[in-house]
């Protein structure tokens, strides 16, 4: 057996039925061997949009994404994509063809040190230099990148390699490294942590995308409905619970709901599950929330106590620490009263709801609220980047895992169109919605290529306002209105676009016309591709000015016509 | 604070490059790094010292262990450790300053190890404090050349 045979029925035997990628000269021996096996290779039209794809596979199905590309640009096209994993923890393998042994290090034709080059953007990579080293190097990256926090992991493997032979059964199934077990402190922290419980008056769950992660959603679901403690997401926790049930606030945040970031600013204890407090819900880490009490829960002990300090840091998986402590409260029979506390809470809700004003033009909100009212349950709704990302956000309820995915920590304008072909070869049952924008749409277009070739069931609503609407909104609210380059003129049709492609297109302008159009859209059983021509001058809002508290947000609050902050 | 981290790490290729690449990622300081092979040659041992408060080493020994091939790492700061350091230095030495060059390297238990015409080559073990004080003493006769090796720490025995 030859290193791309073994590869090829290593990730056979892991039960991988796709891989994204995009061949060239190091690993043409491997496309030659993979495409005589079981294995679906789906071929992209540019790397990044491989590995996003594979990223968007991941996230929708929660198993192992895996992308192949070839040496030198092929492997550097990669780079996006896998720090956009990374800062998002989905477990990825990146397979990169190198040149041989013998050259490398000579800068020979197509030769990039990827090794180099992603050290800091991938959970661990290695460069395989001897064919005896394949099989344990296969299964320890198989292994890192789902173990604990998942994360990519990157392959290199030097052409020569591909070829050469060698007597794989004589070596055991191994992993190369040792590591002393990790402490999982959740023992020594459960009494602190059910003591706080008991006391506290205002608790908030913030549910992050460890949650979701830990497949941890049950026992969520679980620990609200015992405790009744109302919970605030992130948006990589959303859809962690639905957010359709009782108690369920919604997103935290720069543009989190309202009720959320007021309900963030004022609880005297925050349990927060699955999350690394990022910029965008802290605002200034220094200043935030400095009254209430926080219990951290983290699988990966480096989170905790790095942005924020806990009072009760707890290293562990948010699955086995919910049923600890739901067991704990149950055994001891503990009950919380948070009437007062909750009624606060809806009284915010009341007085604070989030609303647009509806305008004689086509609003973004207004689609996406139309979208989400007429799609099924079992969408998954994928984002790209800018406000139509937040837009979707805040006005899209999610119900359940995994039916949300969103570029979060990287923010990756062009992660859209390849990550929602990825969910929707990893889900053929589910219809897959795509919002993006004008700007995103653009970064990874050619990938519409195999949309239409795969003939996958992606509902595309391209909504149009004819700028890069995130920085217009900061040029128009922190730039004093002057729009340097964010103006897109020179956009294509995109209806004649799609046409080009063999995919339907449709444009929606009018309000009225909005309901008949997500219909038809949402019936057409192939890809569709919606051109809406949304309101150039819609902002979101609320927002919290960078390095603000959660509870400074700028807005259009009940029934003004101005911008304010919440007072 | 000064800290003295003892990694004990898988002995493969790029975990050199792993290890110090985080440090530049996250910007720690490193003082000193010295990497060897240990009594079992499937794994080395690398001695960092990081300046830094509680918090930054906290962060540093968390991010080590992260990574894949870190095996375990011990904060041997506050322990009951031996540290040395290797100090080798080219001092001008003409002689009339000779004996007194030569009653320092004494009193610091040093030895000269190459006479010059005009300089004499000094080599020093022992920790941070004492090859400060080396140089120091050392400095005004006229340091020509002067280099030294991160420190490199061991817990003594139990007693
Ligand atoms: C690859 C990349 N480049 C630049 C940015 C900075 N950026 C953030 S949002 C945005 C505008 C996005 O425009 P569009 O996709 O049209 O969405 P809109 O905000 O108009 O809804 C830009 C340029 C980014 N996030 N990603």
């Amino acid at each position: 057996m030859d290193g791309a045979e073994f590869l090829v029925k290593f990730l056979e035997n892991k039960g991988v039925e796709h891989i994204f990628g995009y061949p060239g000269g190091s690993v043409i021996y491997l496309y030659d061997v993979m495409d005589r096996s079981p294995l679906k290779h789906i071929l992209t039209r540019h790397e990044q949009g491989a590995v996003h794809a594979a990223d968007g596979y991941a996230r929708a199905t929660g198993k192992m994404g895996v992308c192949i590309a070839t040496s030198g640009p092929g492997a550097t096209n990669l780079v996006t994509g896998l720090t956009n994993a990374y800062l998002d923890s989905v477990p990825l393998l990146a397979i990169t063809g190198q040149v041989d042994c013998a050259s490398i290090g000579s800068d020979s034709f197509q030769e990039a040190d990827i090794i180099g080059i992603t050290m800091p953007i991938t959970k661990h990579n290695y460069l395989v230099k001897d064919i005896e080293d394949l099989p344990a190097v296969m299964e320890e990256a198989w292994h890192v990148a789902q173990t604990g926090r998942p994360g990519p992991v990157l392959i290199d493997i030097p052409k020569d390699l591909f070829k050469a032979e060698f007597d794989f059964t004589s070596l055991p199934k191994q992993i190369i490294t040792r590591k002393t077990p990790r402490k999982n402190s959740l023992e020594e922290q459960l009494e602190k942590v059910i003591n706080l419980l008991k006391e506290a008056k205002e608790p908030l769950i913030l549910a992050g995308g460890g949650v979701i992660s830990a497949k941890a959603s049950a026992e969520l679901k679980e620990f609200v409905n015992y405790t009744n403690i109302p919970v605030v997401t992130t948006l990589m926790g959303k859809g962690s619970i639905s957010e359709e049930d009782a108690g369920i606030i919604g997103m935290v945040g720069m543009h989190g709901k309202p009720t959320a970031n007021l309900a963030l600013s004022s609880c005297d204890l925050l349990l927060a599950i699955g999350t690394r407090f990022s910029d965008r819900i802290t605002g200034n880490p220094k200043e935030f929330l400095l009254g209430s009490t926080k219990i951290h829960v983290d699988i990966d002990p480096a989170e905790l106590c790095k942005n924020i300090e806990a009072d009760v840091p707890v290293v562990c998986d948010a699955k086995k620490f919910l049923r600890k402590v739901i067991d704990k409260l149950q055994e001891k029979k503990i009950k919380l009263d948070l009437g007062p506390w909750l009624t606060t809470i809806s009284h915010w809700q009341e007085k604070y709801p989030l609303c647009y004003e509806a305008g004689p033009g086509l609003k973004p909100q207004q689609v996406i609220q139309e979208v989400s009212r007429k799609a099924g349950e079992e969408a998954i709704v994928v984002t790209d980047v800018g406000q139509h990302q937040m837009f979707t956000a805040q006005y899209y309820p999610i119900k359940s895992a995994r039916k949300f995915l969103s570029s979060g920590g990287l923010g990756t304008m062009g992660f859209g169109l390849p990550a929602a072909l990825g969910a929707a070869l990893g889900n053929p049952e589910a219809d897959v919605l795509l919002f993006t924008g004008d700007g995103s749409f653009q970064m990874n277009i050619q990938e519409l290529a195999t949309l239409a070739l795969n003939n996958l069931p992606v509902k595309v609503f391209i909504l149009n306002n004819e700028c890069l609407g995130m920085v217009r909104q900061w040029q128009e609210l922190f730039f004093e209105e002057r729009y340097a380059q964010t103006l897109l003129n020179g956009n294509p049709d995109f209806v004649r676009l799609a046409e080009v492609y063999g995919i339907k297109g449709l444009r929606i302008v009018n309000p009225g016309e909005l309901q008949t159009k997500v219909e038809e859209a949402l019936q057409h059983r192939g890809p569709v591709i919606v051109e809406c021509a949304v309101d150039p001058r819609e902002n979101v809002f609320p927002i919290v000015p960078p390095g603000g508290k959660p509870n400074e947000m700028l807005g259009r609050w009940q029934g003004e016509t101005h911008i304010s902050r919440i007072s | 604070m000064r800290h003295t981290l003892a990694v004990l790490v898988e002995n493969q290729p790029g975990v050199l490059s792993h290890v110090s690449g985080l440090f530049s990622r996250r910007g720690y300081n490193i003082e000193s790094l010295v990497v060897s092979e240990t009594e079992d040659h499937t794994v080395s041992r690398i001695t960092l010292v990081v300046e830094g408060d509680e918090q930054v080493i906290e962060q540093v020994t968390k991010q080590l262990n992260k990574q894949v091939e870190v095996i375990k790492v011990n904060d041997i700061t506050n322990e009951e450790i031996v540290e040395r350091q290797l100090l080798l230095l080219k001092v001008s030495a003409d002689p009339a300053d000779r004996q007194e060059i030569m009653q320092i390297v004494d009193i610091f238990r040093c030895r000269i190890v190459d006479i010059g015409r005009r300089s004499l080559v000094v080599e020093a073990t022992g920790d941070e404090k004492k090859i400060q004080a080396i140089i120091k003493s050392l400095r005004p006769f006229g340091i020509q050349e002067l280099v030294c090796t991160g420190s490199v720490a061991m817990l003594r025995g139990q007693k």
